[in-house]
């Protein structure tokens, strides 16, 4: 069992205590406990179960690469699974539940998938569960999702708000023990700008546990001094609970800072995202601890040696009374003195190397503690928890000779450095075969847009294990950085680290190394995804030689924690399974994010009113004001009706068509796109953009025009006005607006760089209203005008500019509905105001706000095309009888040759026809006419398609346009077109007949317009 | 106008970390031309008495100010009523050389950001990826960015008082945005 001893722990606050509960079980910690440690010093031992067979597990780890100890944090609105219990700081009213179990964690039905682990091996899922097919939907995935799995997905609403933060600086610092700290020294003294980031709330990393002294004092006052002096460096920022979460091109970082997880409800934003550019990134993250793979190394109780230490020394807490030592090299050797100078028991230090003689592993002789060499551990018993450990010799194949009564195991099979960062952009790796683990190889850096590596690894992270090293690299790799950034640092004295010396460590990666297969099915590699060392090896066997595919097929490193602690051991054995050397077989491959970060910290302040920008007309208020129905389209929101109370939006849109046709109506029109084109150049250019002829255009004249890719396509459409010789004003589709004017500027900045022609995008400096109907001149004339906006000055297809009201206005005589139309274009800062003058004016007309599916029908009564409905990217004007709107006097405009080529001018091309069913209903969207035969695939032949379709107020009946061969040859005829309706209950769906009509269904000679 | 003429936002504010303020109508004139003819430096010369910025600088003029946009686009910054007069005595003092004028003044919202150095430029850097170190970005130049989802410009006036321009139809995103970045809390205690 594990408890809180009476004194010690150098990270805890003893005079300040918090209460939490865990599992519905109110507990106490200490301010500055981890959730982990709080867990220990409760006794609570058993802190979630495996992902596969359910076991009980126990924490692994003191740090971030836990695989074990996940917890569902937080309840209801503040709920996130699988939370480390080793990196969440304790608070008083935390709340946390273990994963992965039913009913209970104590007692799990799941764990029988233990006595069934030999069913379950490597590839389990794809062998077993492949027949009967429907099998796997209906049955095997639902079970396997209920059985596996890690926390649970939260229910309600994150009330917790997130943030990005923008930062620039010459050097990235990760890590902020002693090697980043003395990174940071030489950095600061260089006059570079340092962002230095700790993951955890505290500086130093291990030094202080481990015992090291810094120029003659402790590890402890030097860090101390140390941050103390990084602080008074402007140039220099700190900054704890911030993780360097990844490393991508051109420098670009991105640092996961958790604000308030250790206060959450303070108005602070929980975590923050620093998203930053630097020149260099030194990575000080230091090394992780391997696991030994022993039988039974995943029960509860058993944990890395350098956790066990962590626990005693930071947090005053016992992981056990008894704690046996199992190792291969002599750091483990300091976790036997800790536990022993807090008083506790080593019955002996399992040593699998055939000698041991180093300072350390002396100064534990001397304390009493038994050394075993050459002996390793042939089984652990015990459920669910440590009862006593059995020793076998390491060199056999696992006959107990000895049983030693113990609760904690501490193991370690030495560390592998942290090369995480190193390796997110493409730095490679070299195998230190002397101390068994890759390190970055300084001749393959990742490298920037210059072909320059910008990652060092500093200390442990670099390799420089031992205390004594770590510095004098740091200050090394700090100053390769810098140089490459063009700062240096004035020499200085680098600080003296000091600890004891260590004899080599021995590469162990089975324990026993005779192990057979009950023994090897027992030793767990990945504990998150319960894989195991016969895992590999049977993936070896079956002839996964590759690194990545076995991990693929076996799941080692795809848990949540990324195969921290397995990644080395797994390919050690796979290595070993093929008969190759580790570095031949290789590592899979390091991604972001180095740990897990939110989904709010990615997503930042977007979310709710701000997830996304919403453009907003000047008239936009109103339209909320009168309950519009809103459509999206692009990034701006218009009413796609205004529904009165009680009104069904079908009856709102015949209301407001009636109201326009029968007298006025008032149509926001200022999302459509306005661009202004100028210069010598530009009726050239606009005879370019356009199908049709524009630089004939005279001033004051409006003209429709179509623009088409150069790859013939339609593209967009609109009405240009010639406001003088130099200037035409180019309308657009709402989402045309930016789209087109790119594609003017694309032209005019990459191939017709010599033309003198100016564009601007005034979209927004206007708003503009249709004013629609028989009483749209009458409305306008008793506002007052200095215009004459009779017919005869101003004709259909004319503008004028001039005052209305009292307002700036241009007024185009233009109109997308057939009746009598008035487009006002006033400045965006009158807009609202021209719009309340317009129904004041208008209230004795009857004036009527329309929306836009009001004008999709009455463009629709009259034939016209809708970019986007009768166009899909793959339509040319003249499919849609748009020959007139082409120019044959021009030699050139963007589409024309395309136009030319076989397949845009072959006749069996689907063209525009107007349909109206027999039976006057409304045509099902997207619709196919049907023809005789079924095609190579056997499907139905079809001969045409619905582009869009509509129930007409006016007409009182179904109207549709739609694309059919040979189309406009074939009036009167009548066509099936599908539906998805079936004809009776459990019949196929049936097909609706329609006649092929003219699309003009509305005033077919234009008369309304033109009055 | 300015009876019914209204700015996007008609002067709303938010108050955290530092103060935000839509300011109001603005006067806004768009001028693409040769900038190193001696005829555009004049046009500007006369109209807002001021001199051709260099790039990236905003310099200061007659009630207003001339911001460089790109090497052949400058902004001028004037009185809302005047705009339109300036737009048109620049295209008078530009002809018969290729250029542009344009009255952009209702396009744009304006915001004024105020507070202590480092909270203003700490609010800032949660929305822009701009560099808002002092030493990058001093007073006296503009920088055209992006303000998270949307684009924009921004400079500061004075080391405490920064100004941002975004489009009218985002104006709201804007100030949500910069409300949001600003809320108590937020502080980051990093320039």
């Amino acid at each position: 069992m594990s408890t809180r001893l009476a004194t010690g722990g150098r990270l805890i606050d003893r005079s300040h205590h918090v209460n939490f509960r865990f599992n519905g079980k109110t507990m106490r910690g200490h301010a500055g406990d981890t959730l982990a440690s709080a867990l220990l010093a409760n006794g609570q031992t058993i802190m979630g179960r495996s992902f596969k067979y359910h076991r009980p597990r126990g924490v692994m780890t003191s740090g971030a690469e836990e695989p074990n100890a996940l917890v569902n944090l937080g309840e209801g609105a503040r709920l996130e699974p699988n939370q480390r219990a080793t990196t969440t700081e304790v608070f008083d009213g935390l709340t946390a539940r273990s994963q992965n179990h039913w009913p209970s964690l104590e007692w799990d039905i799941g764990e029988v998938n233990v006595l069934a682990a030999r069913f379950l091996p490597a590839g389990f899922y794809y062998k077993t569960f492949i027949h009967p097919r429907p099998a796997w939907k209906h049955v095997f995935e639902p079970f396997i999702r209920q059985s596996a799995g890690l926390g649970q997905a939260p229910k309600t609403r994150d009330v917790d708000r997130y943030e990005h933060f923008y930062a620039h600086v010459d050097v990235v610092i990760a890590g902020g023990g002693i090697a980043g700290l003395q990174a940071a020294l030489e950095a600061g003294r260089a006059g570079a700008r340092v962002l230095l980031c700790e993951q955890t709330a505290h500086w130093g990393g291990r030094a202080p546990v481990d015992g090291v002294r810094i120029d003659g004092v402790p590890a402890e006052d030097w860090i101390k001094e140390t941050v103390e002096a990084l602080e008074k460096m402007d140039n220099v920022h700190l900054r704890p609970r911030c993780m360097v979460a990844g490393v991508y091109d051109h420098g670009y970082i991105t640092a996961y800072e958790r604000v308030a997880d250790h206060a959450p409800g303070t108005d602070a934003p929980r975590h923050r995202l620093w998203r930053i550019r630097t020149g260099q990134v030194i990575a000080a993250t230091g090394a992780l601890e391997r696991p030994l793979s022993f039988p039974g190394n995943d029960k509860p109780g058993v944990m890395l040696a350098s956790a066990a230490r962590d626990y005693v020394v930071n947090y005053g807490v016992s992981v056990g009374d008894r704690t046996v030592i199992v190792t291969n090299n002599d750091d483990a050797y300091r976790t036997a003195l800790a536990i022993k100078a807090a008083g506790l028991d080593v019955p002996c230090i399992v040593d699998a190397r055939p000698d041991a003689d180093g300072p350390l592993v002396q100064e534990a002789r001397a304390l009493g503690i038994p050394v075993k060499t050459g002996m390793g551990i042939a089984n652990v018993k015990g459920l669910r928890g440590v009862v006593s450990v059995q020793l076998c010799r390491q060199a056999g194949e696992g006959a107990v000779v000895e049983n030693v009564v113990c609760d904690a195991v501490a193991m370690s099979g030495g560390w592998s450095p942290v090369v995480h960062l190193w390796s997110h952009c493409g730095g490679k790796l070299t195998w230190d075969a002397d101390q068994a683990f890759f390190r970055p190889d300084h001749a393959r850096p990742p490298t920037n847009q210059d072909g320059a590596g910008f990652v060092v690894c500093a200390g442990a992270a670099d390799g420089a294990l031992h205390a004594a090293d770590t510095l004098r690299n740091a200050s090394l790799m700090a100053r390769k950085a810098l140089e490459v950034c063009g700062k240096s640092a004035p020499d200085a004295l680098v600080s003296q680290a000091t600890a004891v010396a260590e004899s080599p460590m021995a590469p162990i990666w089975v324990m026993p190394q005779g192990a057979g297969p009950a023994k090897r099915a027992k030793m767990w590699l990945d504990f998150q995804n319960d894989v195991k060392v016969s895992d590999v090896q049977l993936a070896a066997r079956e002839g996964y030689e590759s690194v990545e595919h076995t991990k693929r097929y076996t799941t080692l490193g795809m848990a949540t924690d990324q195969g921290k602690l397995s990644n080395i051991n797994g390919l050690a054995i796979l290595a070993e399974a093929l008969g190759e050397d580790i570095p031949r077989v290789g590592t899979t491959t390091f991604r972001p994010p180095y740990t897990p970060i939110s989904m709010g910290a990615i997503g930042g302040e977007a979310r709710d009113e701000i997830f996304q920008p919403l453009r907003r007309t000047p008239i936009h208020g109103w339209h909320e004001d009168n309950n519009a129905y809103w459509e999206p389209v692009g990034h701006w929101r218009r009413p796609y009706c205004f529904a009165k109370h009680g009104e069904s939006h079908a009856d709102a849109v015949a209301r407001e068509i009636n109201a326009t046709r029968g007298s006025l109506g008032l149509l926001d029109a200022s999302t459509l796109g306005k661009i202004i084109v100028k210069g010598p150049d530009a009726g050239r250019f606009m005879d370019m953009l356009y199908t049709n002829m524009m630089s004939s255009l005279k001033p004051g004249r409006c003209r429709y025009g179509l623009m088409c890719s150069e790859n013939g396509f339609l593209s967009d459409d609109g009405v240009v006005a010639r406001i003088d010789d130099d200037t035409f004003l180019c309308h657009t589709t709402t989402g045309g607006a930016d789209r087109i004017h790119a594609h003017m500027e694309d032209w005019l900045q990459c191939e017709w760089w010599d033309w003198q022609v100016y564009t601007a995008n005034v979209t927004e400096q206007w708003a503009q209203i249709a004013v629609v109907g028989p009483k749209a001149r009458a409305v306008l004339e008793k506002l007052g005008s200095d215009l004459d906006l009779g017919n005869d000055a101003l004709p259909f297809m004319a503008w004028a500019e001039g005052r209305i009201g009292g307002f700036d206005a241009r007024v185009f005589r233009i109109s997308f509905s057939g009746e009598l139309s008035f487009e006002v274009a006033v400045p965006a800062s009158q807009g609202r105001a021209f719009w309340d003058a317009l129904h004041a004016a208008g209230a004795e007309f009857g004036a009527t706000a329309y929306g836009t599916e009001a004008l999709h029908v009455m463009r629709a009564e009259k034939g016209f095309i809708m970019i986007g409905d009768e166009t899909d990217g793959t339509v040319i004007p003249q499919d849609l009888g748009l020959d007139w709107a082409i120019s044959k006097k021009k030699d050139d405009y963007l589409g024309k040759r395309a136009q030319q080529r076989s397949h845009m001018t072959d006749p069996t091309r689907w063209k525009l026809v107007g349909l109206e069913t027999l039976d006057g209903s409304v045509l099902p969207d997207g619709s196919y006419a049907i023809a005789d035969g079924d095609n190579a695939n056997g499907q139905r032949n079809v001969q045409g398609r619905v582009t869009s379709t509509y129930h007409s107020p006016t007409l009182n009946r179904g109207i549709a346009m739609g694309l059919v061969l040979h189309g406009p040859d074939r009036m009167g005829e009548i066509l099936d077109f599908n539906t998805t309706k079936p004809v009776a209950r459990g019949e196929a769906p049936g097909t609706v007949k329609a006649r092929i009509v003219s699309p003009v269904f509305y005033d077919p000679e234009g008369e309304k317009q033109n009055v | 106008m300015s009876d019914i003429a209204v700015s996007a936002l008609d002067g709303a504010r938010a108050k955290g970390i530092v103060a935000v303020h839509e300011m109001g109508l603005q006067g806004m004139v768009s001028v693409r031309a040769d900038l190193g003819e001696a005829q555009t430096a004049r046009a500007i010369a006369d109209v807002m008495g001021a001199a051709m910025p260099d790039p990236r600088r905003i310099a200061p003029g007659q009630g207003g100010a001339v911001a460089w946009m790109s090497p052949d686009e400058l902004l001028i910054l004037c009185p809302h009523a005047e705009a339109e007069a300036k737009a048109a005595s620049l295209a008078e003092k530009l002809a018969g050389m290729h250029h542009l004028a344009l009255n952009l003044s209702d396009a744009r919202a304006m915001f004024e950001i105020t507070g202590d150095e480092g909270a203003l430029r700490d609010v800032l850097s949660k929305i822009t990826p701009a560099d808002l170190s002092a030493e990058r970005l001093a007073p006296g130049e503009m920088r055209r960015t992006r303000l998270q989802q949307v684009p924009g410009a921004l400079w500061f006036e004075t080391p405490t008082s920064a100004r941002i321009i975004c489009f009218r139809s985002v104006a709201q995103y804007v100030f949500d945005l910069l409300a949001m970045a600003a809320k108590p809390g937020g502080e980051v205690g990093y320039h």
